[in-house]
């Protein structure tokens, strides 16, 4: 089957930060810091593997803006059964400490018109700087349509339209036809990630991965200078006046089973 | 270039909180730069809707009647038109849902450097200094906007809603939609997270969150809720998982609640949560990190494991 769709996931790795953490000038220090998929890149490449399960795409294939250590969490997103992997890297991005919206569009720009995808699937926002501007900030840079915070795709897709759910706040739901080509930015709900199998770990091993340099996909350097700058990282300031109840479990259970009795409860 | 440029947030009829909001950032960053604060207000019963913003601090008010509903494509033609004809110096969104499905379009189409979730602004007629969190709420960071102009989507509920009444002009903005341009149209509107239960009518909410870590221990905070006559809610990661219903669900996208005492277990107190819960009367948090983003707006807490603290408590009540 040759008419299926190309659909292509833009993935990215998140910082995890550890409870206890101190920061070191604009950046919190290394040893508190670990890696995971973006828990909503995560639906998208699930979204994106169903797609092809049922029939309607071809292919599946995720691009990481994202140096070497990105390589174990693309791994994971092929793992789960994503077709093939590109990863964009270069030495002109190795010093920006805060790769900003713009930035990001002009390389996922690059790769988008030369794979020219049906479907741009990628997160609602990234877990750590969340900015949730660069699905829909890219759709517009390719001439694409558009969604964001989509939480149901109906998997049909015929007549090259998308018939979406959008999740607006406060419960409300919006119906929403977008027609193709388009980028959806997926939420968490949509569907249930898979966890991936032993055999999934294997094969994704063998899985291409392709690295991209600035010079590879025709982006000049200046492209990627951004306009922002991280001048600060401090915790926030807290106005809490918080009562924090110490000893064991017993003895904070106890305190808290007064107040509630004072407050009135279960009685 | 002088000129703010700020777009009213509204939905089925509705102008919504933060389009107040916007009018005092707004202001605040109009005061600095020395130019005139502009609102935008697009589809949608736009006179009634610039009456009602019409407060102190807005300068100018631009009607784009189109449609009733929200279209992002109708959006971006008429705020890039808007930026052509005013040359404002910055652009101020809301950053709801909608906001975040035309702002970074309009950003990249005018070639604008875009902040999004701000929680501070400042400017000194150069630069612009936004705050905003990173890492789920657990920092907080200043970032430097080098350019002559950008683009911002503003946090709602961190500006305080202007009030009074304003004598800006309301004037109807010439537009030139395209209607070939537009891809997209609402076939409708659906309420989710009916059901058996209100929990926004609750006295008391034992709320769980992913600390539980599977579906199995949910049984111990079934326990805890039945020995207080308590109502079980939680955070978005449990419903998204299929454990709960989605009328559990407290917070932005969930339900707004607003009980005499919230017990938020395993929650980190995410913006999007707490959105739904900052109004309870008594807020108590059981987590181990005491650094949880919970902890600035509880106001009794426990620094434990949830496994050891939830049945020592149900065991008080039994
Ligand atoms: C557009 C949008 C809308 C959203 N709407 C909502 C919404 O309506 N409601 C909502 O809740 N979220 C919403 N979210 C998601 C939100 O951003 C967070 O991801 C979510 O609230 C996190 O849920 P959590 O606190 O349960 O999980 P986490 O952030 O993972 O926190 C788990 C907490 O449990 C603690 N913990 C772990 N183990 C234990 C233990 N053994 N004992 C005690 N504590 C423990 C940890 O220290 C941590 O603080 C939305 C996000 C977006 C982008
Ligand atoms: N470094 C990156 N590489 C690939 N995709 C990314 C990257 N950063 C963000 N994205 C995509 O853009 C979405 C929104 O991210 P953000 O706008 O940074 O919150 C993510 O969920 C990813 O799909």
């Amino acid at each position: 089957m040759s008419n299926g769709l190309c659909v292509l996931v833009p993935v990215t790795e998140v910082a995890t930060v550890e409870d206890e953490f101190e920061i070191e000038g604009t950046a919190i220090a290394d040893q508190y810091l670990g890696a995971d998929l973006n828990e909503w890149d995560d639906y998208a490449v699930e979204e994106a593997v169903q797609l092809q399960e049922a029939g309607l795409a071809d292919e599946v294939v995720t691009v990481t803006i994202g140096p070497e250590d990105c390589e174990q969490t693309i791994r994971q997103a092929l793992a789960k059964g994503a077709d093939r992997a590109i990863r964009v890297w270069d030495d002109a991005l190795e010093g920006v400490d805060l790769l900003d919206v713009g930035a990001k569009t002009e390389l996922l720009k690059a790769v988008v018109e030369a794979e020219e995808p049906d479907l741009v699937l990628s997160g609602v926002q990234s877990g750590d700087d969340s900015f949730g501007a660069t699905g829909v900030s890219l759709a517009s840079a390719v001439d694409f349509q558009w969604g964001a915070v989509v939480n149901g795709l109906e998997h049909d897709l015929e007549d090259g339209v998308a018939s979406v759910r959008r999740e607006l706040e406060g419960g409300v739901e919006e119906l929403t036809d977008i027609d193709l080509p388009a980028v959806l930015t997926i939420q968490t709900g949509i569907n249930e990630p898979r966890y991936a199998s032993l055999r999934g770990i294997r094969q994704a091993q063998r899985k291409d991965l392709d690295v991209q340099t600035l010079a590879d996909l025709g982006v000049d350097a200046s492209a990627v200078e951004g306009d922002l700058e991280l001048s600060e990282m401090y915790e926030p300031e807290t106005e809490s006046d918080v009562t924090v109840w110490e000893g064991g479990a017993d003895d904070t259970a106890g305190q808290l089973a007064e107040l509630l009795r004072e407050k009135g409860v279960a009685q | 270039m002088t000129d703010v440029l700020a777009v009213a947030d509204h939905r089925r009829g509705e102008l919504r909180d933060v389009s107040y909001e916007l009018v005092t950032a707004g202001r605040e960053l109009a005061d600095v730069t020395g130019g005139n604060l502009h609102l935008a207000i697009i589809s949608g019963p736009v006179d009634d809707f610039a009456e009602k913003a019409n407060r102190e601090g807005v300068d100018a008010i631009h009607t784009v009647s189109h449609g009733e509903e929200f279209n992002h494509d109708v959006y971006t033609q008429a705020i890039t038109q808007l930026y052509d004809a005013i040359a404002p110096q910055y652009v101020l969104a809301p950053n709801s849902v909608n906001g975040l499905d035309y702002a970074p379009a309009v950003a990249d189409e005018l070639d604008l450097p875009i902040v999004t979730d701000a929680v501070g602004l400042e400017a000194d007629g150069q630069t612009l200094i936004a705050n905003r969190e990173m890492y789920g709420g657990k920092v907080e960071t200043t970032v430097e906007v080098d350019a002559e102009s950008a683009l911002v989507t503003i946090r709602s509920a961190e500006w305080p809603t202007a009030e009074g009444t304003g004598d800006a002009e309301i004037e109807a903005f010439d537009v030139e939609i395209d209607e070939d341009a537009i891809g997209s149209s609402v076939t409708g509107f659906e309420e989710v997270g009916g059901g058996d239960v209100d929990i926004s009518e609750a006295d008391v909410l034992v709320s769980i969150g992913r600390g539980i870590e599977e579906e199995e221990n949910l049984d111990i905070i079934r326990e805890l809720a039945d020995a207080l006559d308590a109502t079980l809610s939680s955070s978005r990661p449990i419903v998204d998982n299929g454990w709960l219903p989605k009328n559990r669900q407290v917070g932005q996208s969930g339900k707004v609640v607003t009980p005499d005492v919230y017990i938020a277990i395993g929650i980190s107190g995410a913006v999007q949560h707490v959105a739904g819960m900052k109004g309870s009367d008594t807020i108590v948090a059981i987590n181990t990190d005491p650094n949880a983003p919970i902890m600035d707006i509880a106001d009794y807490a426990i620094h434990d494991d949830l496994f050891d603290v939830v049945p020592a408590l149900t065991e008080q009540f039994q």
